[in-house]
């Protein structure tokens, strides 16, 4: 036995473009190219980066709501890749997803309680009279009365019913949750009620995230592990203070430096990047993001660098993908 | 203040007329805006940020949207009172207005040249075809956007959200407004673009002595540009003051409430972050008295039977709360 609950290594995810007369294929958009991440059981590994980078197309991998174009996912000692339709049915019940929208999540047509009857259904536990109980400590557990059993999801505000989809992600409890920008589309109040509550249910029921969205002070909030990611690649994968404390790639520097501080009295050494992120479908050769780092050299634009430890790290504690690493100093 | 207010809010109410019935969207809001200055709205959804800044262009969606009362004084005339087709001489010239989302903004099926060409032809009718070009290739320059000739012939779609942004920008300057109201113009793009876009908007205040209304929802974008800030919670005022004394000395439990909700880098990990109990009240059955009652941590008896008034508790801070 291994001792991660997930296993994914050189995941790639390329989805074809289809075009012309014939609809033949005529590009690949590299939404995730080649990608390595491993996760224990019970710890929190954030995933993070900017729109179109990748993270939530690896969140689907991983769960494989897509099938991956190469790579291998092995979760709880099992490779993705070999189980049946119902063998991954089963294994779902222990992987669970969190989405950003909790508008579009919920059948907008099921009351609450039939939303969150609903896994027990699927998965045949119990009886009416015990699903029933299960869905009323689920809502208690959340922070929601039981009267919202016979509502309707359009009846609850944006963080009522991202309390409603973590119920349902943990109803059948699995051992890991997937949370997709599970704040991102709430209010700084709304927010931090809902960190609390995962960070309360990790403890309470002992699970295992994997925490994606683009707000490294979120990420950096909840996770253990923090990987940055830009454009498919990851760049820098370390424990959360490490990372922090010392990022080594420039990409995670810049991303750092560009976070507005809520405090007029700390004026930072701001590293703005110019121009924008290059399309997928074209990823540059070379390191990916040399076409944006201030600190490219000619060697950056034809060496592909590899996922490796940061100089002075021990193992996987700080893994970094910067050709320079270790010759650049940030401005403090 | 110091300064000169270019734009003087005061008492303004704005209604909509709904299907169950008149709901005030912005209840007896004031506020200066000083030449050169940055004044930040901030708030959370639905707290009446945008439909202040809507106010003050006139572009209330019609007809359910309406300014009840109140006075909006710019440049001698007052904006609620003025007759449509004089509203077209303000918007544009005197004040502008940029969006979240520029896609919605910028008309797909038109190359980017002609939009803002047709923004310079319409502030400057006397201006020929050739001149207009090179006015509108300047812009896209001065705005940060490479390549601006080949730009020109480009469609909206082509642009990046920061590009697009940035040629919102550009055609709001078009007119050299005094006041810029920018409603959101970073929420929508990703830190590293956000960060170009306020450096840029900077620059162009720098140079053009115009004022800034930057509404946002985010604590850290105010800090970063902001002269002088004002927190909204349900349509009202809640605390004004000086950016410094806002972050360094905030009054209001709200705004109290948002600084710690917020999880910070610095911080460690994993604390228990404060929060702001249940939810905002909906427009429809505000509480009488306080707005923020039902939520606040301080709430005492008196605070139900009428709504605070802004208390004036520091050099220009001022502050909407019993407590004080």
């Amino acid at each position: 036995m291994s001792d991660y609950l997930l296993e994914v290594s050189h995941l790639k995810m390329h989805f074809p473009i289809h075009g012309g007369v014939f609809r033949r294929q005529i590009g690949k958009v590299y939404a995730v190219d080649d990608v390595s991440l491993t996760i224990k059981p019970g710890e929190t590994v954030g995933l993070v980066g900017e729109s179109g980078c990748g993270k939530t197309t690896v969140g689907r991998s991983i769960l494989r709501l897509y099938v991956p174009t190469d790579g291998r996912v092995e979760f709880d000692g099992k490779n993705m890749a070999k189980l049946g339709r119902e063998e991954l049915r089963v294994l779902r019940r222990d992987m669970q997803l969190i989405f950003q929208d909790p508008f579009e999540s919920l059948n907008s047509r099921h009351t609450i309680g039939n939303i969150l009857e609903e896994p027990f259904i699927i998965h045949g536990i119990g009886t009416l009279e015990e699903r029933r109980e299960k869905v009323i400590h689920l809502l208690r557990r959340v922070g929601l009365s039981e009267q919202a059993m016979t509502r309707f999801p359009h009846e609850f505000s944006g963080g009522q019913r991202q309390r409603i989809g973590i119920a349902r992600a943990i109803a059948l409890n699995p051992k890991m949750v997937i949370c997709d920008e599970p704040v991102s589309a709430l209010d700084v109040s709304i927010q931090s009620q809902i960190l609390n509550l995962l960070l309360e249910l990790q403890q309470e029921l002992k699970l295992t995230y994997l925490f994606i969205a683009h707000d490294l002070a979120v990420v950096k909030h909840i996770s253990d592990r923090i990987a940055v990611m830009y454009l498919g690649k990851i760049v820098e994968y370390a424990d959360a203070d490490r990372l922090y404390e010392n990022p080594v790639h420039p990409y995670t520097y810049a991303l750092m430096s560009a976070i507005p501080i809520p405090d007029p009295t700390v004026k930072k050494k701001r590293q703005i990047l110019k121009g924008d992120v290059p399309s997928p479908v074209h990823p540059p050769s070379g390191c990916v993001f040399h076409t944006r780092c201030p600190y490219v050299k000619d060697y950056c634009k034809t060496k592909v660098p590899d996922l490796v430890p940061a100089p002075g790290a021990n193992g996987d504690e700080h893994l970094q993908a910067c050709l320079r690493a270790g010759e650049i100093s940030f401005p403090q | 203040m110091d300064g000169e207010a270019i734009l003087s809010v005061r008492n303004l109410i704005t209604a909509f007329e709904t299907e169950a019935g008149r709901i005030r969207a912005v209840e007896n809001v004031s506020f200066d805006v000083i030449r050169g200055r940055t004044l930040g709205i901030v708030g959370e959804s639905g707290c009446g940020k945008s439909v202040t800044a809507l106010s003050v262009m006139r572009l209330l969606p019609k007809p359910a949207g309406m300014i009840e009362s109140g006075q909006i004084m710019f440049q001698g005339r007052d904006i609620v009172t003025l007759p449509a087709e004089k509203m077209h001489e303000i918007r544009g010239y005197g004040i502008s207005m940029i969006f979240q989302e520029p896609m919605t903004a910028l008309n797909p099926v038109h190359r980017i040249g002609q939009q803002l060409a047709e923004v310079f032809r319409l502030h400057f009718p006397e201006m020929r075809d050739r001149e207009i070009r090179e006015r509108c290739v300047e812009m896209l320059q001065k705005v940060g956007i490479p390549e601006p000739n080949q730009r020109m012939n480009e469609y909206p779609h082509q642009l990046s959200g920061g590009m697009r942004q940035r040629v919102m920008i550009g055609m709001a300057l078009a007119g050299e407004p005094d006041i810029l109201i920018a409603d959101e113009p970073t929420t929508a793009l990703d830190v590293t673009i956000q960060a170009q876009i306020l450096e840029l908007m900077a620059a162009l205040q720098a140079e053009t002595g115009m004022a800034i209304i930057f509404i946002t929802h985010g604590l850290g974008v105010i800090a970063e540009i902001c002269d002088e800030v004002m927190v909204m919670y349900a349509g009202t005022v809640t605390e004004t003051a000086p950016v410094a004394d806002l972050f360094k000395k905030p009054m209001h439990p709200y705004t109290l409430g948002l600084l710690a909700s917020i999880p910070r880098l610095e911080n460690p990990r994993k604390i228990k972050l404060n929060t702001i109990k249940g939810q905002v009240p909906s427009l429809y059955d505000k509480p009488k008295g306080c707005p923020f009652q039902n939520r606040c941590p301080y709430a005492m008896r008196g605070c139900e039977i009428e709504p605070p008034a802004l208390r004036q508790v520091g050099a220009n801070h001022r502050v909407s709360c019993y407590l004080y």
